[in-house]
């Protein structure tokens, strides 16, 4: 009778493994037949295909793996992360205002940030603390909060109480900055700062078949890279275990003598200066800052890209960032080329990418939902 | 803040508690754009006369709340679902060529009948995410704003006024209700007195939209839903169906959603379709939070007061900050912070369990 037990219980143990995989690598692989239809479809040319996802990889990955600390502390998806941005793009301004120009601007840039950034964390902290179980629709509201004193600051105190006078950044009338600043100064500084050693450019025939050209961002994948294993390292600390068990369970962590609403603004603070940096890493590849917009959809899109990875909102790893920025980005891509293919319409792929883009959100939340239900139910 | 607790005379009553400390702020600010605009010698007539009309086109999205806090589903972010009802709704009666009341009511009866299925639709899902209802809630609207975009694009409809001008194909963004039915409720038994223009009917339909709700409250059904938003355990002892009260809180919400949004673009005078929606509920939210609603309980007097200090705000903050601040368009910003603001409050105010 024991051994059946035991049987019992393993065979039970081996299914919910083997479900928790299944589900787990379910909407990646929904995602990836998706691309593999859409390219199809699209008939795209595979050399453009990969050059803008290396571009975009490298573009994205580092705003992306910015969301990965708040989820270990058990704060969910960091919908905060457009404060973070927020606080990149102020510095970038200031930077573009004094021409600081290329990697030093783009440091310059990234010190500034931190301050503004710790600072803007440390405020959505506290008030995460003060609506503890709803995070993430307190932090999406935040987010849009910040937006409007953003736009306060930047359409109407800049040139009237705060003193500037630079007509290449200010609208015609004098105050407020203007809809999109050129940041030649700083442009793609982080993507071609390797370019001395090696510029990243892939190009050559395979017997019929060209190759390339493909350029890899050497410089942004590195720090990419490096912020990989900084988080990493992270987790093994004791800040990391701390966090850890917070996010496991925050009664247990309290009554294990872990000063629980310290770690949670730790996280938030960690994951706004990652956002902030990274939304520079972003700006400098792009190229232009759309003062108003460049941040908005930065949260969505991030976020959407971590799910379509197969990150839930309680477990995401750094294999999940990469792999949904690969899968998102490419359906991003062919996704307008695809509507034009199949329907005619251009903009039937690019509202589908939106719609998927939200739709992978809102499933990703009722499956989290569900989820923590079936416990407390059974 | 000290100071006024140590004073009697404003605590004892607790006449600041029971207004709330936002709607003293909200309602301080609006009292000092009045007498800006008085200053600076503006057509106050004119004002008011908007604002009315923006009170009305507004009240139904806001008493939509009203069912999802009473029945403990707390605020409806996914109001654009009942919207988008509403929308296809007045489309498919635009696509008819019915014009005046007919095509106002039958767009209205088709935009209730969908409206009934997908609420109900919607209210199934949210049984499965008690207590993530506010997030689902929002991603569930944006989702279907977006996935509708596609709709409008490919949308069978022929009628050259509604599809775009190029191609032939794919609804316009915006489509004129005129000669429909733009300002209809608006111009019924308008009056015009001492130079305000009110708009009876428009202010009707809202009023009778709130005397309806106020009833539904007091039946016996009615009763029976607010028990079991406010005190689950207690009405399900007394043989209450929760999860059925639930349902029909989402579904009446989501009704209102959708002649909501058609008493809006009558008004208005154009079905916005596309990414119009997409944003619809927080101002709506934000209204009856304003009014001092909070996550778990709502009332109509609410509805109608956050309406009222909302949209009047709204309406005299951009003629008066254009004017103070000559250009610069201050009142959407302000509509950001204010909104989003009251909504962050309510978020972190935590819950106060009776």
């Amino acid at each position: 009778m024991k051994r059946g037990g035991v049987e019992v219980r393993s065979f039970g143990y081996f299914l919910q493994l083997r479900t928790g995989v299944f589900s787990r690598s379910m909407v990646p692989a929904f995602f990836a037949v998706l691309c593999i239809i859409g390219v199809v479809v699209a008939k795209l040319d595979l050399n453009y295909l990969i050059n803008e996802i290396f571009t975009r990889l490298g573009r994205n990955t580092f705003l992306v793996l910015s969301l990965l600390i708040p989820v270990v502390a058990g704060l969910g998806l960091n919908f905060g992360i457009v404060i973070g941005a927020m606080a990149g793009q102020i510095a970038l301004v200031i930077v573009t205002h004094y021409r600081i120009e290329g990697l030093t601007g783009l440091a310059v840039a990234m010190l500034i940030a931190l301050p503004l950034a710790v600072l803007f964390g440390w405020l959505t902290g506290l008030v995460l603390n003060k609506a503890k179980g709803r995070e993430m629709v307190t932090g999406m509201i935040l987010g849009f909060f910040a937006n409007g004193l953003y736009q306060l600051i930047f359409l109407v105190l800049v040139g009237t109480v705060i003193p500037m006078n630079n007509p290449t950044l200010l609208l015609p009338s004098g105050i407020g900055i203007r809809n999109t600043v050129d940041l030649i100064g700083v442009a793609n500084a982080l993507d071609r700062a390797l370019d001395g050693i090696w510029d990243g450019l892939i190009m050559f025939d395979l017997g019929p078949i060209p190759v390339g050209p493909w350029r890899i961002p050497l410089g942004t994948w590195l720090v990419t890279g490096l912020l990989c294993g900084g988080i990493s390292f992270l987790m093994k600390t004791r800040l990391g275990q701390q966090m850890r068990a917070v996010g496991e369970d925050g009664h247990i962590a309290s009554v294990a003598g872990i000063p629980v609403n310290r770690i949670r603004i730790t996280a938030i603070v960690y994951s706004t200066v990652l956002a902030a940096w990274g939304q520079l890493i972003f700006l400098q590849n792009i190229g232009t800052l759309n003062t108003y917009n460049s941040h908005e959809q930065i949260g969505m899109f991030s976020i959407a890209a971590l799910l379509v990875g197969g990150a839930s909102t309680r477990k995401a790893g750094i294999g999940n960032a990469i792999l949904g920025v690969f899968l998102f980005h490419t359906l991003f891509v062919v996704s307008p080329l695809a509507g034009q293919a199949v329907f005619g319409i251009p903009q039937i792929g690019e509202y589908f990418r939106v719609f998927l883009a939200y739709g992978v959100i809102a499933v990703a939340l009722v499956l989290h939902a569900w989820q923590n239900r079936l416990p407390a139910k059974g | 803040m000290e100071w006024l607790k140590s004073r009697p005379i404003f605590w004892q009553n607790g006449l600041i508690e029971s207004i709330g400390i936002p709607r003293i702020i909200i309602a301080g600010f609006l009292v000092f754009l009045f007498v800006l605009a008085v200053v600076l010698k503006m057509d106050l007539t004119f004002l008011i006369s908007d604002s009315l009309v923006r009170i009305g086109m507004n009240g139904l999205l806001v008493l939509a709340m009203v069912p999802t806090i009473t029945c403990g589903a707390g605020l409806n972010f996914a109001l654009p679902v009942g919207i988008l009802c509403g929308l296809v709704g007045g489309v498919v009666s635009m696509s008819l060529n019915l014009r005046g009341w007919v095509g106002f009511g039958t767009a209205a009866l088709l935009g209730i009948v969908l409206a009934w299925i997908l609420g109900y639709v919607y209210a199934l899902l949210l049984d499965k995410v008690q207590g993530q209802e506010m997030m689902v809630g929002t991603y569930v609207g944006f989702s279907m704003v977006a996935g509708m975009c596609i709709f409008w694009l490919a949308a069978p409809i022929k009628n050259p006024a509604m599809v775009f001008a190029i191609g032939g194909q794919g609804l316009r963004y915006t489509l004129t209700l005129e000669n429909y039915y733009c300002k209809l409720l608006n111009h019924f038994l308008e009056i015009k007195l001492w130079g305000i223009t009110i708009p009876t009917g428009l202010l009707m339909f809202f009023g009778l939209g709130c005397a309806l709700m106020h009833f539904f409250l007091k039946t016996r059904v009615g009763r029976a839903m607010a028990a079991a938003g406010s005190n689950p355990l207690f009405a399900k002892s007394s043989g209450v169906n929760l999860n059925a009260m639930r349902h029909l809180g989402v579904v009446i919400s989501t009704v209102l959603g959708a002649i909501g949004i058609l008493a809006y673009a009558q008004s208005y005078g154009f079905l916005q379709l596309y990414t119009a929606p997409l944003y619809m509920a927080f101002p709506a939210v934000a209204s009856i939070l304003i009014g001092g609603a909070s996550l778990q309980k709502a009332s109509i007097s609410q509805v109608v007061i956050g309406t009222i200090l909302f949209q009047t705000l709204l309406t005299i903050a951009l003629p008066v900050t254009q004017t103070v601040l000559s250009g610069a368009d201050v009142s959407e910003i302000a509509r950001m912070i204010i909104s989003n603001g009251m909504i962050l409050y309510a978020l972190t105010r935590g819950e106060r369990r009776r």
